[in-house]
């Protein structure tokens, strides 16, 4: 009796993205199968002024949050713009990803994506400034992530 | 790759026979479940050629894929409901094609009628019971067969010993189905009808409406009566009637195809027997109609249909439908409530914000997660900029006019939405127009509705920006800066008491002591509890734990991290310190006074301190209760704390009860596994019973331990009910003796969260029932608060 109908209830924004951790200590498989399971959430495109506290206020509201580790830069130690989210089911994590990405946290719309787990060192940027890499590159000035790509900024 | 992303099928049945006969029979399949579930969407040719097409494609397929079909024509009956009548012509089509296939349709969905009303999926049933009304229309079935399986529902009401919730379903089911067959009905069997109508009207006057005042959203009867469902659709079905019949807004694409169906053979509906009632039913529970626009609302354009029209009915259910399939994904969902047939006739966005509000406030909860609303307006909003945002502004003006008259619980979920919205669209809004609360009474709903509100709004950004999107005039309810209240800081007195302790602690902890050294330098503080000196230093120290607790959180209070590194590393000391009740209860007491300016602080924490065991679920809520919490009594976040608290030790017993029925689970297999077998037989018997003899302990140490953890929750919500009786007696007492009116802003706010209790945790308090009554709700108690145990009692009856 039970037909599923997959043609029809898709439920997209749960699927895991094309997106692939190039320091992941595995390979494709083993990082496909965690982040099949995971309970982590990458969080992207936060003001680097947004506090542990407005991230967990915010995704509290698709569950109960287990930690929050807001990403740094890796030579100031200071907020770089993204954060993890771990949740102590999947079930809440699937809810974030339905409700939450693509809303807006401190007026910025934020992106989140399966995280295959956090690991000691994945806390901190990877650019080679310090902060995430997108940060090297952009043109545009953005007040909230220190204005202008690092790139534009050296002379 | 995942099937879900669709390939461009976009020609549902436009070009029947453009079928590659090479396929693999699974890509046929597939291809049938598509053109059947996406016939009548949008499409380039008309709805009745898209079918009369699919009719011919599935006719012509039936030999080879006849099961197929039949079952996903099931499935879209059962999980499409609003597109109903576009599969009943679809079949009406088929039967007049095929009249076995016609049959065997009929009784493939009457096989899955009775599965759905044995799975208790009740509202699935509805939907099968509702097609099967249609198929009248459509020639597939005979109408006196129709007729006589309702008469056979209805026959339910005459059950004796059945839970009313029971009884209701069966009319609901009959009822619910008429705004589509009841024409067809009346025309071929009206004396039949009327019989089974005044049955329902008989049965619908004696049934019990005890549980009607839980469960609406506002307790004034203005402007719109918050009606019992059964009767609004009573009185809906009524209007029906008197209009014989004439119903203009479904959708009837059998209409256009009334020359070939009417060719068509019926068919008889097997009798129908109800399936008896169980002890492990779980009938739907009743709901009240939400109602917050009428006529007058929508300024322009079409009029929106009367509160007893059937149209309403049938517009609500649809919409309700389609959150139910689609409430996953928010943009698909935002499309296809805007893409509502038949929407240029009626004001949509009006209809379409009341039901969502509808679903957000329902009591005794939503049916799907409270983020899932805000998510979905702020797409609706976004594909309907001109005129959504003001409807949506528009009805929560109305909601704000209406605070005083509210239910608690759905003031709450108003809050978590306005504010969580507002964050969205930079926290605008015409503060002004609501300007008139700021001469009330600070308690009173509406100032009070603002300020936690406002409080939030902070949450999800930062203090100052509250400061600078509220006029001048509302600085009184702006939330209070969220830093801490370090009692022993740089200003403080000296003189306190542990003063010269708490920079010795300081510097101990920043000299990264341990546990153990840390509770060598505590023995010097003083005990101010006890004057004999034959103290050991153990017992309960509310200064040492007050020394220790507010340096500790004042060296960690840059962030909730920086605080629970600290808790988690200086674990044991806190655990020695709360070994006793008044222990536990004291550092809640100085984790409040530290933090008090900052609720969502104390929240984390303290669920931090019951995750980690440092204080029991009991504490949390004698504390809530406690004399000093008195003043923060009616603020939102002590409830969200004693919520999040109860649901925690919920989450708790469920987990250890999975663990023993895992480990049972797991024996069971063990003890099937033992087989004769050939071979080293007594060593494997040997292992096996080792093994088993493990399973058995296990279980047996998890059977102790679920029942010590149903005894902690048992007990909580016990400590929790008392303590609402104790102080809601009081109230009542000095009113009555000071000739008061007991219905005071506190009183009220109060008896609505002892209600909300009940509500919000329904499934598990069910368990208590007799522990409760026996204890606490006897007929002694005042019947205020006994009322609202019976009307949570009624609410399973």
């Amino acid at each position: 009796m039970s037909m599923k109908l997959n043609s029809l209830f898709s439920d997209s924004y749960v699927d895991i993205s094309q997106y692939r951790d190039q320091h992941f200590k595995g390979n494709r498989y083993e990082q496909e199968k965690l982040l099949k399971q995971s309970c982590t959430l990458y969080v992207g495109n936060l003001s680097f002024y947004t506090t542990e506290e407005q991230v967990h206020e915010l995704f509290s509201k698709s569950g109960d949050v287990k930690r929050i580790i807001i990403g740094l830069d890796k030579v100031k130690k200071t907020a770089c713009g993204f954060c993890f989210v771990e949740y102590y089911t999947r079930a809440d994590a699937e809810h974030a990803l339905r409700f939450v990405n693509g809303t807006r946290l401190d007026d910025r719309i934020i992106r989140t994506d399966w995280d295959a787990g956090f690991k000691e060192g994945r806390q901190f940027g990877r650019g080679k400034s310090g902060g995430q890499v997108r940060d090297e590159y952009r043109q545009d000035y953005d007040p909230a992530r220190g204005g202008y790509g690092k790139l534009v900024q050296k002379p | 790759m995942s099937r879900r992303r669709h390939s461009d099928e976009s020609d549902a049945g436009s070009q029947p026979h453009k079928r590659r006969r090479t396929s693999e029979p699974i890509e046929i399949e597939d291809r049938l479940e598509s053109l059947i579930c996406r016939v009548g969407e949008k499409s380039t040719s008309s709805l009745e050629s898209n079918l009369e097409g699919l009719a011919g494609v599935l006719e012509a397929d039936l030999p080879n894929y006849k099961n197929k079909i039949l079952r996903i024509l099931c499935a879209v009956a059962r999980l499409l409901p609003e597109k109903l009548p576009v599969y009943t012509t679809l079949v009406g089509l088929l039967n007049a094609r095929n009249y076995n296939f016609g049959g065997e349709f009929v009784e493939a969905m009457i096989r899955q009628l009775k599965e759905t009303l044995k799975s208790n999926l009740y509202s699935e049933a509805v939907y099968l019971v509702r097609f099967l009304s249609d198929l009248v229309n459509c020639h597939v079935i005979a109408a006196p067969s129709m007729v006589a399986m309702f008469e056979n529902f209805v026959s339910v009401t005459q059950e004796e010993d059945i839970p009313q919730v029971r009884s209701d379903w069966y009319v609901y089911a009959v009822l619910s189905s008429l705004p589509w067959v009841g024409k067809e009905l009346y025309e071929k069997k009206d004396v039949e009808m009327d019989r089974l109508l005044n049955q329902i009207e008989g049965y619908l006057k004696r049934r019990q409406k005890t549980h009607v005042p839980m469960l609406q959203v506002w307790t004034a009867e203005k402007p719109h009566p918050q009606e019992e469902y059964l009767d609004c659709l009573w009185a809906q079905v009524q209007k029906l009637k008197k209009d014989r019949w004439q119903e203009r807004h479904i959708l009837r694409p059998y209409i256009a195809f009334d020359s070939v169906l009417c060719e068509a053979l019926q068919h008889n509906l097997p009798p129908f027997t109800p399936p008896a009632h169980s002890d492990d039913a779980v009938y739907p529970m009743p709901h009240v109609v939400f109602r917050m626009f009428d006529y007058t609302d929508a300024p322009e354009g079409p009029v929106m249909p009367g509160s007893h029209s059937v149209e309403r009915f049938v517009i609500e259910e649809n919409l309700h439908c389609i959150i139910k399939s689609h409430w996953r994904e928010r943009k698909t969902c935002a499309a296809q409530l805007l893409s509502y047939p038949g929407k240029n006739k009626i004001p949509l966005n009006y209809h379409i914000v009341e039901v969502i509000f509808g679903e957000l406030f329902q009591l005794p909860g939503p049916p799907h997660i409270d983020v899932m609303y805000t998510a979905l307006l702020i797409e609706l909003c976004k594909l309907q900029p001109g005129s959504l945002p003001q409807v949506l502004a528009q009805a929560t003006e109305m909601m704000y006019m209406r605070l005083d008259t509210m239910n608690t619980t759905c003031v709450d979920r108003l809050i978590n939405w306005f504010s969580h919205h507002l964050s969205n669209f930079q926290f605008r809004w015409s503060w002004d127009d609501w300007a008139d609360c700021l001469t009330q009474d600070i308690e009173k709903p509406k100032p009070k509705f603002v300020k936690e509100v406002l409080e939030k709004c902070m949450r999800l950004s930062y203090h100052q920006r509250i400061v600078d999107i509220v006029p001048p005039s509302f600085s009184a309810l702006i939330p209070a800066n969220p830093v801490c209240s370090y009692k022993y800081g740089e200003e403080a007195d000296s003189s306190l008491p542990g003063f010269a302790m708490t920079t010795i602690v300081g510097n101990a902890i920043k000299n990264r002591a341990s546990n153990e050294e840390i509770l060598i330098v505590l023995k010097d503080v003083p005990n101010p509890n006890q004057d004999d000196d034959d103290d050991e230093g153990d017992g309960f120290n509310p200064l040492k734990i007050e020394v220790f607790l507010q340096t500790l959180l004042h060296l960690a209070a840059k962030s909730s991290s920086h605080s629970f590194s600290a808790l988690a590393k200086f674990h044991e000391v806190l655990k020695t310190l709360t070994d006793s009740d008044e222990g536990k209860l004291h550092i809640l007491r100085v984790l409040y006074d530290f933090w008090r300016n900052h609720p969502q602080m104390i929240s984390v924490l303290v669920d931090k301190l019951i995750r980690t065991q440092i204080v029991d679920c009991a504490a949390v809520a004698n504390w809530i209760f406690s004399p000093e919490m008195a003043h923060d009594f009616t603020r939102f976040y002590v409830w969200e704390i004693l919520h999040s608290t109860i649901r925690k030790m919920n989450k708790h017993v469920q987990k250890i009860q999975k663990e023993l029925d895992e480990a049972k689970v797991k024996l069971e297999k063990q003890q099937n596994k033992k087989q004769p077998d050939s071979g080293d037989e007594e060593d494997m018997e040997k292992n096996s019973e080792d093994e088993e003899g493990q399973l058995e302990e296990q279980i047996e140490r998890l059977q102790e331990k679920v029942e010590s953890a149903q005894s902690e929750q048992k007990n909580l919500f016990l400590v929790i009910f008392q303590r609402f009786i104790m102080l809601l007696t009081e109230h009542l007492v000095r009113c009555e003796t000071s000739g008061v009116d007991i219905n005071t802003t506190w009183y009220k706010n109060c008896i609505e969260r002892l209600q909300q209790i009940f509500l919000m945790h329904h499934v598990i308090i069910q368990q208590y029932m007799g522990t409760l009554e026996n204890l606490l709700f006897t007929a002694e108690l005042d019947h205020h608060i006994l009322t609202v145990y019976q009307q949570f009692c009624a609410l399973q009856l």
